[in-house]
């Protein structure tokens, strides 16, 4: 009799622990959804507006279910010259040379910082981690972009600038530590010298790591606007989001350039920014899903700290 | 002289052992110099009455682009500008760190693993658009014709309101924005840090009776304090960096809105290409160069005194 007792007190804490953890999972996967909702439904505002027509959204604004079905916006967008191809084009070199060079850089960098037995390595890491410490701001830099390097109006402004990162080289520069020294000097004995060390044996380990500094890069290049913004003056050269942030300070300009106001079309103007955003930012999103396993991996092995 | 010789040789036979890594090193040498050090004896331009057509020899005027600047006391550019500044980031760092935490938090208790790893991926979306979509929102959400927030309050009944001429709505919109952008990003660096932590204390809790909310408070929150500290404390290092894409992309030059989300960014990006100021703006830039150096200066000895592993450097 006493035994049954306690066995039915346990059983009754038992039961009520997990009522209660059941009400606790039940209400934090309602607001985790909440909150995710929160983060995509604006993609969706943006999605279901560019295939709303002008008029729809001229009556009855915008919102996050589309009102009708057109492709009028897209069509516009697309005829408005070779402006968006051009951008894809400029967007797509920038973001596969930048990101292939960049990740090249500071593999290089990060393995040499990496090795114990260079001797001024702290010496080379601190030259890089000053840079962070302070740094002369935005208009000492701008003027040495235009007056001594010349880089106004030159492609390569987009590329070059944001090659390296001293967040990235001490990412990499982690990530090797975390690789055994025996590796390395066993390589040493079969007599490969330092690249081919790196070369070799570091960077197919590194795999990870990479994968990424490739992405922070790739991202980074993607979603480029800023120098655009700053240095760009040639309209073959905007990048993509610089060509949608233009395109939102001026549409209207735009239009009469192409001559279209004049002929009497009435011009899908909002719309067709909202056509242009998904033409921009698609492929990001369409990749990230399949992409975001290097990203968190990559960044937790690394470590953030300099 | 001999120490000097010495110290030569030495890094001589060195560079001739290692030749192959300072060859390596020699792109990420160049490119700091060009792009970091470079810049710096331009820091000279904020005693110049800056002139397009002459550079760096244009009028040296002293302290005057400071005084400038610092006039009025409380009235002045720089105490508006670094007030706005300093508030942002540190409803930025507050707020963001908060959401961040409760949803790894609470991320790290649901036992659905799919349901964990998918809405770690939508909340991962606003990280990966440009400030340029942002804007787009930002526009689409409250602008005064279509926008989303007007049309909802029209068709309630309300009045319409015009967001872009009133400057008191915005500190919280863009505070917002910035928690939202920031969200996934955080919700990955934390639940890493939780998960770090022993799974034989989790299980020892279970064992014990520990509800889903127990264990929270008394495992993970506890745990997690040390790390949140220290993240806390080093981010105040960086309080007078401001985030110029996410303020130029949502306010723009809008002059209505600028007395309340003018940052030290904004100003200095606006001596450049609209005022063209650029004595200003390098002394405004100068100022913030110099004082966010001395505050991560003090932040990271404080670290180092409370605990030597978490400091910078």
């Amino acid at each position: 009799m006493k035994l049954n007792n306690k066995h039915a007190i346990n059983n009754t804490v038992h039961i009520k622990h997990s009522w209660k953890d059941k009400l606790f999972q039940i209400i934090a996967m309602i607001v985790i959804t909440l909150v995710a909702a929160g983060c995509v439904i604006p993609f969706l505002l943006i999605l279901s507006g560019s295939f709303s027509s002008e008029a729809a959204i001229a009556v009855n604004g915008y919102s996050i279910f589309p009102q009708d079905f057109t492709l009028d916006a897209y069509k516009t967008v697309l005829s408005l010259g070779n402006r968006i191809p051009k951008a894809y084009m400029v967007t797509i070199f920038i973001t596969v040379v930048g990101a292939g060079v960049g990740v090249i850089l500071t593999s290089m960098s990060g393995y040499v910082l990496s090795r114990s037995d260079f001797k001024y390595r702290n010496v080379a890491a601190f030259f890089i981690y000053f840079t962070t410490l302070f740094g002369a701001g935005l208009i000492p830099s701008y003027l040495v972009n235009v007056n001594i390097l010349h880089l106004n109006n030159n492609i390569l402004v987009l590329i070059i600038p944001s090659l390296l990162s001293p967040f990235n080289i001490f990412l990499f520069r982690n990530f090797l530590k975390s690789i055994p020294d025996a590796l390395m000097e066993s390589a040493r004995i079969d007599g490969a010298g330092d690249f081919k060390i790196y070369w070799k044996v570091m960077l197919p380990l590194s795999k990870p790591a990479i994968a990424t500094i490739g992405l922070f890069l790739a991202l980074a290049y993607w979603n480029e606007w800023y120098r655009c913004n700053l240095y760009i003056k040639n309209p073959d050269m905007y990048t993509l989001q610089y060509l949608l942030y233009n395109m939102l300070q001026n549409i209207e300009k735009m239009f009469s350039e192409q001559g279209l106001a004049a002929v009497g079309i009435q011009i899908p103007s909002e719309t067709m920014k909202l056509a242009t955003a998904i033409l921009a930012t698609g492929p990001v999103l369409v990749f990230y899903p399949f992409v975001q396993k290097y990203f968190t991996g990559g960044l937790i092995v690394g470590g953030v700290k300099g | 002289m001999l120490s000097k010789m010495n110290g030569k040789t030495r890094w001589f036979s060195d560079f001739r052992k290692h030749k192959t890594y300072y060859f390596m090193l020699i792109p990420m040498v160049v490119f700091f110099i060009l792009f970091a050090y470079l810049p710096m004896p331009g820091l000279y331009y904020a005693f110049v009455d800056y002139d397009f057509m002459r550079g760096l020899r244009s009028p040296f005027i002293g302290f005057k682009n400071f005084e400038f600047l610092f006039r009025g006391g409380s009235q002045s550019i720089i105490w508006r500008l670094t007030k706005n500044t300093v508030l942002y980031n540190i409803a930025f760092i507050a707020l963001g760190n908060l959401c961040q935490i409760a949803a790894a938090v609470i991320l790290k208790e649901i036992k659905q693993k799919y349901f964990v790893r998918v809405s770690q991926t939508l909340m991962l979306m606003p990280y990966f658009v440009s400030m340029v979509i942002v804007g787009v929102i930002t526009y689409n959400l409250f602008n005064y014709n279509y926008g989303i927030i007007n049309n909802f309050l029209n068709s309630l009944g309300f009045e319409k309101y015009d967001f872009y001429q009133n400057p008191v709505v915005w500190p919280f919109i863009i505070v917002f924005v910035n928690v939202w952008k920031g969200l996934g990003y955080g919700v990955v660096v934390y639940l890493a840090a939780i998960l770090g932590i022993d799974e034989s204390i989790y299980e020892a809790a279970y064992v014990d009776g520990a509800s889903n909310w127990k264990r929270i408070k008394y495992v993970t929150l506890p745990l997690l304090k040390p790390t949140v500290i220290m993240m806390f404390l080093l981010s105040l290092g960086g309080i007078l960096k401001g985030s110029f894409d996410l303020f130029y992309q949502i306010i723009g030059n809008n002059g209505l809105l600028l007395n309340a989300t003018d940052i030290i960014d904004t100003y200095v990006y606006r001596t450049l290409a609209v005022n063209f100021n650029m004595g200003l703006g390098s002394a405004a830039g100068m100022y913030q160069s110099v004082f966010g150096f001395v505050l991560i200066m003090v932040v990271n000895t404080t670290v180092k005194k409370l605990s030597p592993d978490n400091a910078l450097f």
